[in-house]
Parts: structure tokens; C-alpha cells; sequence
């Protein structure tokens, strides 16, 4: 079995004289997940609503596993599961009636019906509420059901609009974990998100996107290090239980392994630049620990591809 | 959220079914929501009050001052009051049928499956002409059970061909309101528009053609669904000229559709806005 993939071919979206979406060409092949991230408007939702045939293109073309979506949209469209702009399900349906509906127009035999929907629904915890009625269900329960609709026929692609939109930080992380298993199973995942420690804790490859137009499309480490822009240095926000002085900075912190400069916030915070791996930031905390300076939180101020993404976006506007 | 528990590598399906077959699971889950949603029931209990007033007004005048046979009485009861029933079938099943899978989002639940919008569209329509025809025909019983008390068990042939007509111009109703569904994207624009012309707008401009332009308004599917009517009439009318106005003396023609016409007119505006609004909810976009 080749393996699955989606490529947008000159594919532009406009709405009269606004461009949505300009001659995109993008191909993702393999069994990966992809994050596909943009400011708000920049077409990452169009992008998708276009390989799901819900818009029709101004130009190119959609394509999934090499079919054009637009023309034959029930063949390209038999191995992939989506979710786009967080759907209504039918109130009067409980969700054991709502996936046996999309059960039944994906062919799934009669016999793996039941134990499948038990199956999905009991992925995202929603157990209980099977067979309630969805009109009484909030925002993110209805969430719930519609990623256990988007996995239900086990496709070998996926296609998610900000999956996490409307759920709890619990739910958040527990998307994340659905979503980590299944890349490892020979799906290919391609997933627009704005949480982008999301993405960079999902994700093996990236593509950004704004004002229509692809600005990168790489694999994560290759994109960060090409554009966060300071040489993969990483800003560390240290945390103290006691006033600290300018001198103890400059002449003790300033000089350990990796620390490119150090400087004092404000009397019980520093900010570190910091150059290496994560053994490197092992060794650092340690190296603070053993300076007894009374530490109390240590993290990065900001991601990698954050400083990325930022670096980017800008560069754009 | 629990540990993943899918099977390594995707399952291939085999066979997605056949459109048809998908039209078959729209029916099926969209006469599931009829009957689980207010909206059906609503509608029955109107045509039971509708059905319980005449059964009322019939039994206290006595049936003599209504009709004098069994035509006569069909005539008075089916043939003046089941276009209102036919059109308040298409407004509470067709109105909002698919403009509400936009205003809703309920569509975009359905559309990123591998199924052909057309197959959405015809399972739509034939679940809501199915939720119609039951209450079309809890009306007709009470008809009959009434004809039948008050004149005995032999219905006239033509309360047969009027229930055909009836048909004919639910599946012309349900087409037109499902077009009108197709072209707005809001639930109430489409419900609000559908029912001002088929309540007020077409017998409106059916009289004005008809009366004071003259003219046969062949073009207004209301004057079609005459044949309902018409044909619970012995003789069958026929268009006539008459005298009348302010003299007395002008010539004025009152129009009868003829059963080939009003069919042709029924037929045309089902084909018609069945073919547009299919188009129109083809190209149709989820932004």
C-alpha cells in the first residue's frame, strides 16, 4: 500500500478581490503529523476546508492519495477523517445515533458498528453519554464527539482544525496523546493549531502559512534553526525565593557552561540566554542549584518555535 | 481522554456504499430528528385541530347544510382545506431543511465525509416528504372516517384522484421550498420567504393576473394545485366568461385548470426547483 498523502497544487481561494489562499503548493507524504500554523485569516482553515471540498478552489487543485478532491470527492475522501470549525451535531441524535450515521456512509460493516462507536466514544471519556441526547451536551463535550467521529473509521488521514478549540486543559492534553498514538499507527496528520507548544509537542513537521501565502514548510528542527533568528539560543526565566545582586549575576551566573548572558529582572527574577541541549539545561539548573541562590522556578520564556513563528509572522506583515 | 486503543495501521474499507445507499442513512437519521424534534408533532397536532374544527362545525350544522352527497362533502372538507395542510408540510419539513445545515453547522458534521452533496439533498427530501406524507395521510383517515359515517363506505373515485393531486403538489411544494432552502443560508430568511409566498404571495398574484390582468396564470403553481379541488366538482369546471364588472356588461374570464394542465404545472415546478436547488446546494460554500 503506497503511503497516504495530501498535495495542494496551485490551489488559490478568492473572495472577489480578497485572496484567502494564494497558489499554495504543498505536498505531505508519509505517515507524520504535520502542524500547520498561521495568525488568524492567513488560510489555514481555508487550506483545509479545501481537501474536505466544503469551498470550492479559484484555481489548483486539492488532492488526496493523488484524487482530485473536487472530482471525485467520495473516493478521495474514503480514507480521511476531519474536523473543520468545530461542527453542530444534530441535537436530537445521541451520539451513538450521530456515529452510526457516519458509520453507515463510510460502509462500515453492521457487525463492528456498535463495538467501534463504544470504542471511540471511550477514547475522549464520553462513556456516559452515549446515548444522551447531544442538544444538552456543552461545547467541548460536542467537541469530544465530533474527534471520536473524525477517528472512527480509523482513516489513514487526518485532517484537524484546531482540534482543541473548546476544550478544557485536561482535554488539551488528552487530544495530544490521542493524537501522539495515532502518528505512530501509518497515519498522516495534518493539523492547523494556534497552541504552538501543541504543535511542537505533536508535530514533526511544520508549515506556516500567511496572508494566503506558504512561508515554510520543513521539518520542526530544521525550521527552527533556520529562522528563530538567534542561533537556537533559548531565553530561560529563573525564579527566587531571596533578592539577588547584580554582582552575583555578572560574575557567577553569566560565567556557566552555556549561558550566553544573564541579566537581573527584577530582585528575585533573572533571565537567562542559553545556548545547548537539554542536557546542557540539566546541568545549568543543577549549576544554579549548587550557586545556593535560593531557586525556585526555572523555565524557557518562550519556545523555539514561538520565536520562530514570531520571526516569521513579522517578517510579513 | 483514555489510552488509544486503535489497531496499528488504518483500516481499509473495502466498499464505501453506493450513493443511493447513502441517500438511504440521510433519510433514515433525518426522520430520526423529525420525530425526535417538536417540529413533527407540532405539525400533526395542527392538522388534528384543523381535522377536529370540521369534524366539529360538521356535526353541529349537520352534514345536509355542507353537501348533499359524498363528493359534495370530500369536496367541502379535503378539497378546500389540504393545501393548507401540503403547504405547512413544506414549510415546517422544506424550509429550513438545508439552509439550516449552514446557519446550524450541522452540514460541516456531514460534508467532510465521502458523500455526494446530492445524496445529503435527496435523503433530505425524501425524509421530509415521508414526515409529510404520514401527516397527509392521519388528515385523509379523519376525512374518510367522517365521509364514511356520514355517507357509508363507498368514497367516491374522485376523493382518490384528488389525494393523488395532493401528492403530486407535496412533492412540488417540498421541491420549491427546498429550492428556496438551498438559496438562503439563514433558517428563518428561508422559513419566512417560503411561507409569505405560499400563503399570501401566490394567491395574490394568481388573483391579480387572473382578475384583473386576465390572464391565465398558468405560471403559479397555486393555480395548478387547483385540480385538488376541481376535481371533487361534478361537473369538472371549465374556464368561462362571464358578465360583470361596474356595467354588468364586461366580459370577464374566470380561469379553471384543466387536470393535464395543473399536472404539467405541478411536474414543471417540482423538476424545475428540484434541479436549481440541487445546483444551487452543489456549489454552495461552508465559509
Amino acid at each position: 500500500m503506497s503511503s497516504p498523502s495530501i498535495e495542494a497544487v496551485n490551489l488559490s481561494k478568492r473572495y472577489g478581490s480578497f485572496s484567502a489562499l494564494s497558489n499554495l503548493n504543498l505536498k505531505i507524504e508519509g505517515s507524520k503529523c504535520v502542524g500547520f500554523l498561521g495568525p488568524n485569516g492567513a488560510g489555514k482553515t481555508t487550506t483545509l476546508k479545501l481537501f474536505t471540498d466544503m469551498i470550492r478552489a479559484s484555481e489548483g487543485k486539492a488532492l488526496i492519495n493523488g484524487i482530485s478532491v473536487h472530482e471525485n470527492k467520495k473516493k478521495a475522501l474514503a480514507s480521511v477523517g476531519s474536523l473543520i470549525e468545530s461542527p453542530e451535531i444534530y441535537p436530537s441524535l445521541t451520539p451513538r445515533e450521530a456515529l452510526s450515521m457516519v458509520a453507515e456512509i463510510r460502509g462500515m460493516p453492521r457487525s463492528e458498528r456498535k463495538k467501534k462507536i463504544e470504542e471511540v466514544v471511550a477514547e475522549v471519556r464520553m462513556e456516559e453519554w452515549l446515548d444522551k441526547k447531544v442538544g444538552k451536551f456543552s461545547k467541548g463535550m460536542k467537541q469530544r464527539i465530533n474527534i471520536s467521529a473524525a477517528l472512527l473509521s480509523e482513516p489513514e488521514i487526518l485532517l484537524l482544525d484546531e482540534p482543541s478549540t473548546g476544550l478544557d486543559p485536561r482535554g488539551m492534553s488528552e487530544v495530544r496523546e490521542i493524537v501522539k498514538s495515532l502518528k505512530h499507527k501509518n497515519r498522516l496528520i495534518f493539523m492547523s493549531s494556534h497552541l504552538l507548544n501543541e504543535v511542537s509537542d505533536i508535530c514533526d513537521e511544520v508549515a506556516m502559512i500567511d496572508h494566503g501565502k506558504l512561508l515554510v514548510y520543513d521539518k520542526l528542527n530544521n525550521v527552527v534553526s533556520r529562522f528563530s533568528g538567534d542561533g537556537g539560543e533559548i531565553i530561560i526565566d529563573v525564579g527566587l525565593s531571596r533578592d539577588i545582586d547584580d554582582q552575583t549575576v555578572t560574575k557567577n551566573i553569566s560565567s556557566l557552561t552555556g549561558v550566553v548572558s544573564a541579566e537581573r529582572l527584577e530582585t528575585k527574577s533573572l533571565r537567562i540566554k542559553f545556548s545547548g541541549n537539554l542536557e546542557n539545561q540539566e546541568r545549568l539548573l543543577s549549576d544554579l542549584v549548587a550557586l545556593k541562590i535560593g531557586l525556585v522556578s526555572f523555565h524557557p520564556s518562550s519556545s523555539a518555535l514561538e520565536d520562530t513563528y514570531l520571526n516569521l509572522i513579522k517578517a510579513t506583515l | 481522554m483514555s489510552k488509544p486503543s486503535l489497531k496499528a495501521g488504518p483500516t481499509v474499507l473495502p466498499n464505501l456504499p453506493g450513493s443511493i445507499a447513502q441517500v438511504g442513512v440521510m433519510t433514515k437519521y433525518e426522520l430520526l430528528t423529525y420525530f425526535r424534534s417538536r417540529r413533527f408533532f407540532i405539525l400533526l397536532i395542527i392538522g388534528l385541530i384543523i381535522s377536529s374544527i370540521l369534524t366539529a362545525v360538521v356535526a353541529y350544522y349537520g352534514v345536509s347544510s355542507f353537501a348533499s352527497n359524498a363528493l359534495g362533502f370530500y369536496s367541502f372538507w379535503w378539497g378546500n382545506s389540504v393545501t393548507l395542510v401540503v403547504i405547512l408540510s413544506g414549510i415546517f419539513f422544506g424550509g429550513d431543511a438545508i439552509s439550516g445545515e449552514f446557519q446550524n453547522k450541522t452540514g460541516y458534521f456531514l460534508v467532510g465525509n465521502p458523500l455526494r452533496r446530492s445524496s445529503i439533498y435527496v435523503g433530505k427530501w425524501i425524509a421530509a416528504l415521508t414526515a409529510s406524507l404520514i401527516i397527509l395521510a392521519v388528515y385523509a383517515a379523519i376525512a374518510v372516517g367522517n365521509g364514511v359515517y356520514y355517507f357509508g363506505a363507498s368514497i367516491p373515485y374522485q376523493f382518490g384522484e384528488s389525494l393523488v393531486f395532493s401528492v403530486l403538489y407535496l412533492i412540488a411544494v417540498l421541491g420549491f421550498t427546498f429550492f428556496f432552502s438551498s438559496l438562503f443560508k439563514s433558517s428563518s430568511m428561508s422559513i419566512l420567504v417560503t411561507a409569505i409566498l405560499f400563503l399570501f404571495a401566490f394567491s395574490l398574484i394568481q388573483l391579480i393576473v387572473s382578475s384583473l390582468a386576465q390572464i391565465e396564470p398558468w405560471f403559479i403553481i397555486t393555480y395548478g394545485a387547483g385540480i385538488i379541488g376541481n376535481v371533487l366538482t361534478d361537473p369538472y369546471p371549465t374556464t368561462q366568461s362571464v358578465r360583470g364588472g361596474f356595467s354588468g356588461r364586461e366580459a370577464t374570464t374566470l380561469y379553471a385548470v384543466s387536470i393535464p394542465e395543473g399536472i404539467a404545472i405541478l411536474v414543471g415546478y417540482f423538476v424545475v426547483t428540484a434541479i436549481i436547488g440541487l445546483l444551487l446546494f452543489e456549489r454552495k460554500e461552508f465559509t
